[in-house]
């Protein structure tokens, strides 16, 4: 196998294994997180970017690694980050959950998997159209949001640590 | 705060923070290795699946599509990622006995009955909606929300509020808001 697909099944194993011991995976969690019962996602989710901010922004800073920001067009994060929230609501889970809720024996997710590859295959006949349209309306490029207000990243992560941690504490306060 | 969850799984801020660390050691080996860094995510691997499948039997309007052409319909290393997901998470759940068959969740089915076919249409269209959604927005909860945040992108946190904005809304409709 060559590293590149070695490397990726590997890394996948891995995470697919800390997904599942932190029971992100079920539909209940993903469910839970949108009726505000069950925060695990968000535990999970928010406590896994403290961490990674910290190491991607040092790895940056030392210039072992690029940032590869995604473009932050106006019509395609807000309508597509919309679509994605409506449909998240109705399948339950998000394209790598269902995934690996397949395989903690969940066959229902099947039938989530069947349908986005569906919408992927959707997507790219819609694409032409789509270019035309919704992606055409305003794109404010790759940018970070420290650069966004010009000012360091390392004051966007003292905030987003303080922030996530206040979040934390209520939902250990309200046992969400 | 507990190590273990009643359930038998791992305390969800520490699973999560290892995590964060697969993703930082990741970045760091595919820049090292690859020359590439590539950050986790998964939702284009599902554009490359739909062409890998219309190719068997469609090979010259998939490679006549500006889309597949633009995403490369490949077996690359995201694509490993997704698999690994689904064998991390099977060895995951053997390992402590938390494997179970389940044609319908519990929740779905304490809420709108025991019919598969009912969960199936859910789940499919579901799945339609969400996938067209994070393609126009170029990144799931794992590329946007994760990737997206640590690198302190400006659409990761855009996408990830709409992500949950709509996602709360659109389930108080579905199940009828907070029930504790």
């Amino acid at each position: 196998m060559k590293t590149d697909l070695a490397l990726g099944l590997i890394t996948g194993i891995i995470f697919g294994f800390l997904l599942q011991k932190g029971r992100v995976l079920r539909f209940e969690k993903q469910v839970g997180a949108l009726r505000l019962a069950d925060m695990t996602i968000l535990k999970f989710m928010l406590s896994a970017i403290l961490v990674g901010m910290v190491g991607i922004q040092l790895l940056a800073a030392a210039d072992v690694l690029k940032l590869s920001h995604k473009a932050m067009n106006f019509g395609a994060v807000l309508l597509g980050g919309a679509l994605f929230g409506i449909g998240w609501a109705f399948v339950g889970y998000c394209p790598g959950t269902a995934i690996g809720a397949l395989g903690e024996g969940r066959w229902h997710a099947l039938f989530a998997i069947a349908g986005m590859i569906t919408g992927a295959a959707l997507y790219a006949e819609l694409y032409p159209f789509i270019k035309r349209t919704v992606l055409a309306w305003r794109d404010y490029g790759k940018i970070g949001l420290a650069e966004a207000l010009g000012i360091s990243p390392w004051v966007v992560v003292v905030v987003c640590w303080g922030g996530a941690l206040a979040l934390f504490a209520g939902f250990e306060k309200k046992k969400m | 705060m507990k190590w273990k969850t009643d359930d038998g799984g791992w305390n969800p801020y520490l699973a999560g923070a290892l995590a964060g660390l697969l993703a930082v050691a990741s970045a760091w080996a595919t820049t090292h290795w690859l020359g590439r860094t590539q950050y986790l995510g998964s939702s284009t691997t599902f554009v490359r699946a739909a062409g890998l499948i219309e190719k068997t039997v469609a090979p010259e309007h998939v490679a006549a599509n500006e889309y597949f052409t633009k995403e490369k319909v490949r077996v690359d290393w995201q694509f490993m990622l997704v698999i690994g997901i689904f064998i991390g998470a099977l060895i995951a759940a053997l390992s402590d006995r938390s494997f179970k068959w389940e044609g319908v969740p519990p929740i779905w089915r304490e809420r709108f009955g025991p019919s598969v076919r009912r969960r199936m249409i859910s789940a499919f269209f579901g799945g339609v909606i969400a996938m067209i959604g994070v393609r126009m927005a170029d990144g799931c909860p794992s590329g946007h929300g994760l990737s997206g945040l640590m690198q302190l992108s400006l659409s990761g946190f855009v996408a990830l509020a709409m992500f949950f904005g709509f996602g709360v809304l659109t389930g108080a409709v579905l199940y009828g808001g907070r029930r504790s």
